[in-house]
């Protein structure tokens, strides 16, 4: 009984360990923001890696994802229920679930992962001691901007995936289901409301902060080389996907009853 | 000037560094000689408050280091320049962008003005020319001299080298090491060489720190040193330890 309670035990202090370091850099990329003239380069850089370096990787995923929605909505769906209505779940379901969400796990690993493997070998590589040693603060020139970045770019990436998602929704309907442009057009403005897409960019934006936040923490607490490198950067994915997945359930139920 | 007075730092239950008592006075090359863990790098690092010391104080001129607010520890550090042990140029940056690096973040120099001075930098390194090279094109030596040009670039009064020549064949680290001392002179600077590399400490320093066990165990002229007949000093100096 011993061993099982100093193992869950320590897995416990562990956890509050590493959600106090978290929390720190936060607060320090926070009080960060008070030199954003300073820094105005990285960020413009964070923001197109970010935003722009994901758009081919969203737009690909996002075509087949509202492809196959359509294509199980319509299976689902019985006879007597009209066709119109694939429309709206189809839009309802990418931009208040699948866009910000399915969208989010796949950027823990392009954008989450690249961050923590970068500032990781930054550091293991005494980049970051470099930083430092030069009058930079590692977490104003590495952390604060990715934060900003992801915080800003998530919603833009979603409206986008949710657009091009859609968008093949309505080629896989009116194509293999001889639903009319007209009647997904229809089914989309009759569910259509302005907090569905209030809800959807709420998620992005934190989404997009806590990849970036857990990214650049990863990195940041790099040690022991190459192997450290590689543990971060898979650290990141299977957290950021954990917090992404409880932070669905928390924002769900709280916007939408809220709304 | 800068000071070690009783200097203490332990990482958990490792004491690396046990009572340090160091002076290196205006203009003075020390080297700071040693073997593997012998506490060199943690020293270096306390002047950069990179670490701050669990006892003891740690004075850059007139300023003790541990208690100087952010604000005065990123002011302290634009004038002194780092030399690390893998050189850490910034893989993403160009020759020309690591060594201009300090003059972009904190002086408002043109952008011809830096061109001027990194071009300044590279020759004083004797690497002209090779400001448009990214630092995967360059060979260990080019990284450190590359690295020793961001250092001096926006003229420092002191200048610190982690194992300046460390991973470098012979005859490169006979070349930094004169590149080091001619820097001394021309540049008129206060520098610390940490180093296990016992000829360069002989070579270039005005006085040697020998550590041994995360203390000072003796310090003096590279030929008192030589002369030393404890026996630590002498199996240490011999290569023995």
């Amino acid at each position: 009984m011993k061993p099982i309670i100093l193992f869950y035990g320590r897995i416990g202090t562990n956890f509050f360990v590493h959600f106090y370091r978290v929390c720190y850099y936060l607060g320090a990329a926070v009080g960060q923001l008070r030199y954003l003239h300073f820094y105005r380069r990285q960020i413009i850089e964070q923001m197109y890696r970010v935003g722009i370096g994901s758009i081919p990787l969203i737009a690909a995923l996002s075509l087949f994802t509202g492809l196959a929605t359509t294509i199980q909505t319509a299976y689902q769906i019985s006879s007597y229920i009209p066709k119109y209505i694939v429309g709206s779940i189809v839009f309802q379901s990418e931009m208040l679930e699948l866009g910000p969400t399915l969208m989010a796990l796949v950027l823990a690993g392009r954008v989450g992962a690249g961050i923590a493997s970068e500032i990781g070998t930054m550091k293991v590589s005494e980049q970051v001691d470099a930083l430092t040693s030069m009058g930079v603060d590692p977490i104003g020139y590495l952390v604060m901007p990715r934060i900003l970045a992801g915080v800003a770019m998530f919603p833009i990436i979603i409206i986008f995936a949710v657009v091009v998602a859609v968008g093949g929704g309505h080629y896989a309907a009116t194509t293999m289901m001889g639903v009319s442009t007209a009647d997904f057009v229809r089914g989309m403005k009759e569910v259509f409301r302005a907090k569905d897409v209030w809800v959807g960019l709420t998620k992005a934006t934190v989404y997009g902060g806590i990849i970036t936040l857990l990214g650049s923490y990863m990195g940041m607490e790099t040690d022991q080389g190459a192997k450290g490198v590689g543990r971060a950067a898979t650290s990141t994915v299977v957290s950021s996907s954990s917090f992404i997945l409880i932070m669905d359930y928390v924002l769900t139920r709280t916007l939408l009853k809220f709304s | 000037m800068i000071e070690f007075k009783d200097v203490y730092k332990s990482f958990g239950d490792k004491h690396v560094l046990r009572g340090i008592n160091l002076a290196v006075n205006e203009g003075e090359l020390v080297s700071i000689l040693g073997p593997s863990g012998s506490g060199k790098s943690v020293t270096l690092k306390h002047i950069i408050g990179i670490l701050q010391p669990d006892r003891g104080e740690v004075w850059v001129d007139d300023q003790l280091v541990p208690k100087l607010s952010r604000d005065e520890l990123q002011e302290l550090r634009k004038h002194i320049g780092v030399l690390f042990q893998s050189a850490a140029l910034f893989d993403s940056m160009s020759v020309k962008d690591n060594v201009a690096f300090m003059l972009r973040m904190h002086t408002k120099m043109s952008e011809a003005e830096i061109s001027q001075r990194v071009a300044e930098c590279l020759e004083q390194v004797e690497l002209g020319g090779v400001e448009e090279l990214e630092p995967d094109e360059l060979s260990g030596g080019m990284r450190k001299r590359v690295g020793l040009a961001r250092a001096i670039a926006m003229k420092p009064k002191y200048i610190l080298y982690d194992e300046p020549t460390t991973g470098l064949d012979p005859k490169t680290a006979i070349i930094i090491g004169d590149l080091i001392a001619r820097l001394q002179k021309t540049l008129n600077i206060t520098s610390i060489v940490v180093t296990h590399d016992v000829k360069l400490a002989c070579d270039i320093s005005d006085r040697i720190a020998l550590f041994h066990d995360g203390k000072v165990a003796a310090v003096g002229s590279p030929d008192e040193i030589s002369k030393d007949d404890n026996d630590m000093i002498r199996k240490f100096m011999e290569g023995q330890l």
